[in-house]
């Protein structure tokens, strides 16, 4: 195969099958930056949401858990945990949420550790409204069950 | 060696190598925490250990390419690179900033770090791969421009090849795509959209092309194969990458809250991202048969093929598995990736460098003709235990990966729960943390190859 392709027929094929590639993941990354704002519910996120988002991130929480199956694969699945343990109802996970994050790292022998990042009351609803709007993007239903 | 300003690449290689056996030794860490979740905690939580590995990787893949940069670019330019003072000063400017991040990791809690390195300022922090503060970032930035600088002029001022192009336009698309590091939105699906500009485009794209140029390189070296041969098998090679890399981005996108229609692009395009390393398998094979040469470092030859073959396994093979958008459903984000990961980076970037530094090395310790027979026996023992210390750990991984589908995944009703699943997965755990341990003795040998004392006789 390759005695029949010349140096410069390679490099054509580089050079135009590079920009063709180039062009159509423009014009599709420019489409989806339309289209996210209403999978994602954009305008539902409130300062809280965004504060969340950013504690999320100083905190590294992405160092153990995953958000809709990227991240680390140590610590269960993020995305849909108002979906399991919040019973559809914000008050109840948020309280939840407070319970849960104040009695890290749990006593169990042996099982993995989350670490106790002392955050405030104000923080915690903060994750909780992050972690709630995030339930509700549209990610062609993924995950498969509820429990991630 | 033709230029004394190649000898510039020897503290990259070194530091690279030394960067390479303190993320394996976090891989251990980390390996053992999946085994007892009390091991090193709350000294070092799964996290922090984690960033300290995936860092590692990326820095000292980054030493590397820079080494093999400052030692090919010359010799294919036929010149003396363009300062060798910038390429010493870059080097410790990044030493000490690499140091410096791993040590802020391990002893400052991660958002205290982010408090006093004033992210709030420009938030960038507590994304996988690019934790590293803004500040670190920015010098990042800094660093990689002043290598571009160095290695353009030097590349503009001398013989153009086709080598030296591919890697400078796989050096700059490097630095493009980095950038998008900097843009983190409030809106999650966008960070993560744009985030993979950074992750995908580098690692199935622009390092392919640096790559290839490097194994290009070695194997010009090693067999004495025509130029014209090879840069022709080059262009097809990342030609492949481009056009199946770029698009294949969309299998990042099919479940974080994109268009449906990356199910389809994603699928279609990454169905085709095996085909490039096929590609690669058969240009080191077939360049290797058609040698012209007996070069006497026939380790470096081994290394060549060797990075080749798990590329293609890793990246191919595994990558294949879990990409099309119905498979991905159910593997995304379990030990699967983690195998395709784990095999991915070994083959194509870490045997890569090994090919290179095995190839140069010698020769700026004067030895052009290669190390002793003694010596490459050592390191061929060495490449034996990595890679099948690799392939274990990939295959464990694997079990792990399709058992966890298996409970948590699959069933409709009574499916584990993410926690209890873990619990099953020990014992095979245990196995990856066995074949991790032979990875590291595979390292250790190769260290010790350095050290072989030959017989005396006299140099043919």
């Amino acid at each position: 195969m390759a005695e029949r392709i010349t140096k410069n027929m390679a490099r054509n094929i580089y050079f135009g099958g590079s920009l063709f590639a180039i062009l159509v993941f423009a014009g599709l990354t420019f489409d989806t930056v339309q289209k996210v704002p209403e999978l994602s519910n954009d305008d539902q996120i409130t300062e809280s949401v965004a504060s969340g988002k950013n504690l999320w991130e100083v905190n590294n929480c992405v160092g153990c858990h995953t958000i809709m199956g990227e991240g680390a694969y140590y610590a269960p699945e993020l995305a849909n945990v108002f979906d399991r343990r919040g019973q559809a109802d914000e008050a109840y996970f948020k309280s939840y949420l407070q319970a849960w994050m104040a009695a890290q790292p749990l006593p169990n022998n042996g099982r993995r550790k989350m670490p106790q990042f002392n955050l405030t009351e104000e923080q915690v609803n903060d994750l909780a409204n992050f972690l709630i709007w995030t339930s509700r993007i549209d990610d062609n239903d993924w995950p498969p069950n509820i429990e991630g | 060696m033709k230029y004394s300003s190649q000898m510039v690449a020897k503290p990259y290689f070194i530091f690279a190598l030394i960067l390479l056996a303190g993320e394996i030794l976090f891989g251990l860490i980390l390996g053992l925490q999946y085994i007892n979740g009390d091991f090193l905690f709350p000294e070092i939580p799964f996290n922090v250990a984690r960033m300290v590995h995936t860092n590692l990787l990326i820095v000292l893949i980054l030493f590397g390419f820079m080494g093999a940069a400052y030692y090919l670019v010359p010799e294919e330019s036929e010149r003396e690179l363009w300062s060798p003072l910038l390429a010493k000063i870059t080097f410790w400017v990044f030493a000490v900033a690499g140091v410096a991040t791993i040590l802020g990791y391990l002893f400052v809690p991660y958002a205290t770090l982010a408090e006093v390195t004033y992210n709030h300022l420009l938030p960038t922090m507590g994304r996988e791969f690019l934790e590293q503060p803004t500040i670190i970032k920015i010098g990042i930035v800094l660093v990689v421009l002043s290598f571009i600088l160095n290695i353009g002029m030097t590349v503009l001022k001398g013989r153009k090849t086709v080598i030296t192009v591919v890697l400078l336009t796989g050096l700059i698309g490097m630095a493009v795509f980095f950038l998008f590091a900097f843009y983190v939105p409030d809106n999650l699906v966008l960070d993560k959209f744009f985030w993979w500009f950074v992750i995908h485009l580098w690692v199935e794209g622009v390092w392919e092309l640096i790559m290839g140029a490097i194994l290009s390189f070695v194997l010009i070296k090693v067999t004495g194969v025509d130029r014209e041969h090879i840069d022709k098998w080059l262009y097809l090679i990342i030609a492949m990458t481009l056009v199946s890399g770029i698009l294949g981005t969309g299998h990042h996108y099919f479940y974080i809250g994109t268009p449906d229609y990356w199910l389809w692009i994603g699928s279609i395009a990454s169905a085709v991202e095996p085909l490039p390393f096929f590609l690669m398998v058969l240009y080191a094979f077939t360049m290797a048969k058609q040698r012209r040469i007996e070069h006497d470092n026939k380790i470096a030859l081994t290394w060549a093929k060797g990075t080749a073959v798990i590329a293609f396994l890793g990246a191919g093979v595994w990558g294949f598995m879990h990409t099309l958008a119905p498979v991905n459903y159910f593997t995304h984000g379990t030990q699967l990736t983690a195998a395709h990961g784990h095999l991915a980076f070994f083959g194509a970037y870490i045997m890569i460098l090994f090919t290179i530094i095995s190839y140069c090395m010698p020769i700026m310790r004067g030895r052009p003709h290669g190390n002793g027979p003694k010596a490459q026996a050592v390191e061929r023992a060495s490449f034996w235990l990595m890679v099948i210390g690799m392939l274990g750990v990939t295959f464990a991984l694997t079990a792990a990966g399709i058992a966890q589908i298996m409970l948590q995944r699959w069933p409709d009703t009574e499916a584990l729960g993410f926690m209890a699943t873990q619990a099953e997965l020990i014992p095979i755990y245990k196995v990856r943390f066995a074949f991790g341990l032979m990875v590291l003795i595979g390292l250790l040998t190769y260290f010790y190859s350095f050290f072989v004392k030959e017989p005396e006789q006299t140099q043919s």
